[in-house]
């Protein structure tokens, strides 16, 4: 997805990890995916950057669909599809 | 040359269920040392496990059993000797130290300092949520045996207990990856 698209897309549960380092955003992801359906979308918040390179990862493992990343000033909103 | 290849793909078949059953998403560590760093690295791959939904199973032996000692909790009947140790050994994941740059607890608090302010979970936090994530601690007997630690001295950890080397043999037997720290 073009960051254009991100922007305008509706997460249905937003998850603000930021101001935690490793692990912290991906057991936040962790704790977030199961408040969410099937399908649904998930946003987390990070400013540590290996949450960039790691919840991809994540999601190709827990077979959910990384949508993209979108850049803020001081953080990262990633975007994921619930499997 | 069709039944040949279909041959194959049968043997293939069956050869790819029994590694599936040979092994189960899950990890299993031996956590040795009780060095504070170690030990913090090894929570930290424990729990980011549990974030990918392995089961994670953490044997703790040797020196590593200071981290899992309660600092307000003490047992009695202990010999001479196993209150030496008592008193020599760090007391609770509080006052782990160093591998390197320790200087005599100066590095120590110099890192915890630091850890606070890049917002890096401290080893009681890292307990706290193992055992939020289930993770499984097995605390090895004859270390405690050894060093005269008493299982009622230890944290309140959802998933502990007390057990022998079979018992990690077999969980790692069953594991996608081992570590030893």
């Amino acid at each position: 997805m073009t960051t254009e698209e991100l922007k305008n897309l509706k997460s249905n549960l937003v998850v603000d990890a930021r101001g935690t380092a490793c692990p912290g955003p991906l057991l936040a992801a962790k704790k977030g995916i199961g408040e969410v359906n099937s399908g649904e979308v998930m946003e987390i918040y990070s400013s540590d950057e290996g949450t960039k390179n790691d919840i991809p990862k994540w999601c190709q493992k827990m077979t959910h669909e990384f949508l993209g990343i979108v850049e803020e000033d001081s953080y990262s909103r990633l975007f994921l599809k619930k499997a | 040359m069709t039944q040949d290849f279909e041959m194959q793909l049968k043997d293939l078949q069956a050869t790819v269920s029994l590694l599936e059953k040979g092994t189960k998403d899950q990890v299993s560590m031996v956590v040795f040392s009780g060095d504070m760093d170690k030990i913090l690295a090894a929570m930290i791959i424990a729990t980011g496990a549990a974030a990918y939904d392995m089961k994670v199973n953490l044997f703790f032996t040797f020196w590593a059993l200071s981290a899992l000692r309660d600092p307000r909790k003490s047992a009695q009947g202990k010999s001479f000797m196993e209150k030496m140790f008592g008193m020599m050994l760090p007391k609770g994941s509080r006052n782990l130290k160093l591998s390197k740059m320790n200087m005599s607890g100066m590095g120590t608090s110099m890192i915890k300092g630091i850890m606070k302010k890049n917002k890096v979970a401290s080893v009681e936090e890292m307990f706290r949520t193992a055992g939020e994530l289930g993770i499984q601690i097995n605390i090895c007997e004859m270390s405690m045996n050894l060093m005269g630690f008493k299982r009622e001295e230890m944290i309140d950890y959802p998933n502990m207990s007390v057990c022998g080397v079979a018992t990690f043999l077999a969980d790692a037997a069953e594991s996608k990856i081992q570590l030893f720290i």
